[in-house]
Formats: structure tokens, sequence, C-alpha cells
């Protein structure tokens, strides 16, 4: 009887304990779990999103390999990760450099490279929009841009930035960049401020050059963070969307099509769910692969 | 001294380019549509006040604002209650599946579901939450519950025994030492995921974009696109909008900077 009372106790404790998860276990099953099992699902189907669903196999994932457009849009996402890792992340570090020392105004800079991260996709589509307008009014350039090349003497380079097919993919590739830059440079300055000094100094003492700190203390002490900076930036640039919603017009769409505008487009404007479904798990399947082997190297560079 | 001039004028160089935008930004903002297209001097010789006026009851913004401010005030609270509870649990009860449970979570942070909201889409139709509130709020919990869960628990873990034992000799019950010693306990966490829960609801679109239709539950970054396709050369007003948008998140942001570092070097550690 006794052992009876203790077991129902102990039930009822665990239960108990149980409802304190249950609320996130619960809209984590709803909202996460189950469109991750109905993605690959109706990936499966020919849906039009109502309507009869007919099950066709994996004649979707069939078509997608031939689709051009598709692949060209992870090229177009994959350039624009590109530039990130190079031109964005060499910035990024660059600036950490110079900050992790004792010099004036650090805080002011630390303080604004953060600003453009902390701004929505949207405003900072629509300010660089604005700023890049190719338009003139009265023998005036209305965009800024055009605006300061045209009177600071270059008018040569006076061009159609988002629209020209050939520019439009880079000058959103510096545009995302620009915004993305100080999700780096914080995380490396945190990283670079955790290199003890005494191994600044010993490299002094032996008479090593700054280049040669640089490359025989600083990077292999940083392969860690850095290679942390690069996940993050290879996750987050190619899915790469808002920014191009609202910077570029509805005419340039191939030439700047990345895979969440396909996956958008196949849903809303063709109204072709499953199609839209096997895009999505494609795309996913590619990242995960990506941010693994990333993953990997981060485990050897840590025990080298 | 040479070399530390280069380094300012680059780091400087840098923070000009940062700023300038926002601050042609705010020009704009302040210009009529007659002035916007050809004067460019730094401030503009006539000053219009109205397009703030003009935007906040005529672009709708007022409504957009507040509805801003309702998703993300409910979805931060929403977010820190369930994910601090699930956390608690996770980190001081026993309970069966405790760690299959957990690494589902964990597990959920290390998987980009990109496309996801396809899915996503058909079941709030399903449920007829589409247009409403509490569908764009509940799908919003959850895009922020894994890390919160990993971060509190974190913090969970450290607080000391003797801490919970005392107070359950008091006859503390679990939701007491839950809400009396563990939330004050984590209230550094608390902070980092407030504001890194704000700034991401504040600025999210593709979910507002899916399942708000309705002018009258759109939140700002919603609203701001509706607007630029319905009133395309409306610049100065258009400025007036993005203006309102930034300024707020700029502004928690300043005032947060420090917990903002601590919380990506902390998140850095996470991952």
């Amino acid at each position: 009887m006794n052992q009876k009372a203790k077991i129902t106790a102990i039930v009822k404790d665990n239960l108990q304990n149980f409802l304190f998860v249950l609320p996130a276990v619960s809209i984590f099953c709803i909202f996460y779990i189950y469109p991750f099992y109905k993605m690959i699902n109706l990936s499966f189907y020919d849906w039009r999103g109502i309507g009869p669903m007919h099950f066709i196999g994996i004649s979707n994932y069939k078509e997608l390999m031939g689709d051009n457009l598709w692949w060209d849009s992870i090229g177009h996402a994959g350039y624009i990760t590109l530039i990130a890792l190079t031109f964005q992340n060499a910035l990024a570090f660059a600036l950490a450099w110079a900050c992790d020392r004792e010099i004036r105004m650090k805080r002011f800079y630390r303080m604004v490279f953060f600003i453009p991260p902390v701004l929505s996709e949207v405003v900072v589509g629509l300010i660089w929009n604005w700023i890049l307008n190719p338009e003139m009014q009265n023998g005036q350039h209305i965009g800024l841009l055009n605006h300061l090349l045209y009177n600071s003497g270059f008018p040569q380079l006076v061009h159609d930035w988002l629209g020209d097919p050939k520019t439009a993919l880079t000058t959103i590739a510096i545009v995302n960049s620009w915004k993305g830059f100080g999700w780096g440079f914080i995380i490396l300055l945190a990283g670079l401020q955790t290199i003890d000094r005494q191994l600044y100094e010993a490299a002094k003492i032996d008479g090593a050059s700054a280049w040669k700190t640089f490359t025989n203390v600083t990077i292999p002490m940083m392969l860690p963070v850095i290679l942390v900076v690069v996940i993050l930036t290879i996750l987050g640039c190619m899915q790469v969307f808002v920014l191009i919603l609202t910077m570029v017009n509805e005419g340039l769409v191939n030439h700047t099509d990345v895979p969440v505008t396909r996956i958008f487009s196949a849903m809303q404007n063709t109204n072709r769910f499953g199609y839209a479904c096997a895009e999505a798990v494609i795309f996913g399947t590619i990242l995960v692969c990506v941010s693994f082997i990333t993953k990997r190297l981060t485990d050897k560079a840590k025990q080298a | 001294m040479a070399k530390s001039t280069f380094t300012h004028l680059f780091l400087m160089t840098v923070a000009v380019s940062c700023l300038f935008p926002l601050f042609w930004m705010v020009r704009c903002a302040f210009m009529t549509n007659e002035t916007v297209f050809v004067d460019k001097a730094i401030i503009p010789h006539h000053l219009n006040f109205g397009n703030f006026a003009i935007a906040w009851t005529k672009g709708n913004f007022a409504v957009f604002f507040l509805n801003s401010v309702i998703y993300t005030v409910s979805v931060v609270m929403g977010i820190v209650l369930i994910s601090s509870l699930a956390a608690f649990a996770f980190s001081r009860l026993r309970f069966p599946g405790k760690n299959i449970l957990f690494y589902m979570f964990v597990a959920a942070m290390m998987i980009p579901l990109p496309g996801s909201f396809v899915a996503l889409f058909v079941l709030m139709s399903k449920l007829h939450l589409v247009n409403t509130r509490f569908g764009y709020i509940l799908c919003m919990i959850n895009v922020g519950l894994s890390m919160s869960i990993l971060l509190f628990k974190t913090f969970f873990d450290k607080m000391p025994n003797e801490l919970e034992d005392a107070a359950r000799i008091d006859g503390c019950s679990k939701i007491g030492i839950w809400w009396n010693m563990a939330m004050p306990f984590a209230r550094p966490a608390i902070a980092v995921i407030v504001i890194f829960n704000s700034l991401n609801v504040w600025n999210e679109y593709i979910l507002a974009t899916l399942l708000l239709g309705d002018t009258k539950l759109m939140p700002l970054q919603r609203g701001l696109v509706v607007f630029q396709g319905a009133n395309s050369t409306d610049y100065p007003v258009l400025m007036a909008g993005l203006t309102m948008a930034a300024i707020p998140i700029i502004m928690v942001y300043l005032f947060m900077q420090k917990h903002i570092v601590k919380g990506l070097s902390s998140g850095e550690m996470v991952g």
C-alpha cells in the first residue's frame, strides 16, 4: 500500500514537471515538426493549394533537376554569399583588428558598425533603392549616388545600377555586405580580445614582424571564431530574400532570383505548392550539408 | 602617429558609410515632392515637417506601428515565459523523455528550414489562423523558442542547488522557485533574449507577408512595402515611414548595446 502511494506520488510529480515543458513542446510540434513533415510530404504531390491532391512520386524533384531558373537562383545566392565571405568578412576582420587596441573613439566605432545589422532588410533595401535611383529630372540625377558621381567628375560612371542585369546582382551583394559586416565585426572583435596579450609580447621579444605575428599568432588563435563567422555568413546570405524583393523591380527577376524568391513565387504566383516544397527540401538539404561540412572543419581546427 | 591617423581614416570612412545613408533617409523625410528630386544640399533649403503626419494618418502608419508594438511585446513576453518554464524543467526537474525533448530543440537550432513557410502557411489556413494576430504571434514565438530555451538552460544549470533546497524547505512550490529564484537569477539571459527577439520580431517580413493580408493587421515592415507599392513616387513620405520604422530599433540598440555584445559572444559559444 505504502509502495503504491509512493509510485502514485512519483507519477504525479513527473506529470507535474512535464507541464512545465508542455507549452514549449506543443508549440514546437505544431509549428516546427509538423510543417517539417508536411513540407517533405507535399513535395511528392501535385497540389494547387486547394482542391484535389495528386500523388506524383518524385516528379517534382525530376522537374527541379532540369529547372535552370532554379539552379541559376542557387548560383545567384552563392555569388552574394561569396562576396560576403570575401569582401564583407575581410572588411569585418580588418575593422576588428584595427579596433583591438588602445584607440580613441573605439566605443563610437563599435556602436556605429552595428547599426546597419539592427535595421530591417525592408528599411535597408528601400533606402538603398532610393539612393541608387537611376532616373533624371530637369537634367539632374535623382539618385544620390549618380548625382555624386556626376558632380565629382565621374559622369562616365553614372549607371542604372539595379536596372542593368550585369550590375544588379553585384550591387545587391554589396548592399548585403553593408548590412552584414557589423555582425562579423562584433564576433571577431570579441574573439580577438580573448587572445592572451602575453603571446603578442612573446612574439615581439622574439623579433617577429607585425605580419609574422598576425599569420602565426592571430590567425591560428582565431580560426574557430573565423569559422563560426563563415558558417553564419553562409547560412544568412544563402537565405537572402527581402533585400532583393525591396531593391529590384520585377523586370529583372531572372537575373536576381534567389532560392527563397523561387520558392515564394512557385507558391504565390503559380500556386504550385508541391513544387515549392520540393524546392524547399532541396535547398534545406544543401544548407544542412554546407553547415555540416563547415562544422566538421571547425572541430578539426579546434583539435589542431 | 602616421599609422594611427591611417587607422582612424579607415575606421572613419566606414563609420560615415554606415551613417550617411540613414542621414539621407531622415533628410529626405523633411522635403516635399517637388524639392526632393532637385535639391541636393546636405541641409535642404526648405524643411517640410508634414510628411510624418501624412505617413501617420493617410499612410496608415499609425496602424502599422501599433501592430508592430503589439506583435513585438506579445511575442517577446510569450517567448520569455514559455522558454524559461521549459528550460527550468530541462535543468532542474525530472520527467520521462527529458533528454530526447531537449535535444529536439537543440537540433532545431542546427537545422536551417528555409521555405518551411510553404507548409506553415498550409497548416495555418487549415487552422483558420491566417489573417489573425494570434496565428502570427504563435508562429513568431516558435521562431525564437529553441535559442531562448538553450540560453535559459545554461543559466539555470549554474544556479546553486543550496538556493533551491532552502526555498523548498521553506515550502516554496516548483512554480514559486521558478518565478522567485530562477528568473531573477537568469536576469542577464532575459535581457539578451528580450533584445534579440525584439529585433527579430520588429524586423520580420516573410511570415507577416504570408499570414497577414489584411491592412489592419499588418506590422510596419509589411506596411512599408505595401505603401511603397501603392505610392512608388512619394519618396518624402516613404522616407518618413522608413524613419519611423528605423528609429525605435536604433534607440533600443543604443540603450542595450552592452547586452547585444554579450549576447553575440555567448551565442557564438552555444553554436
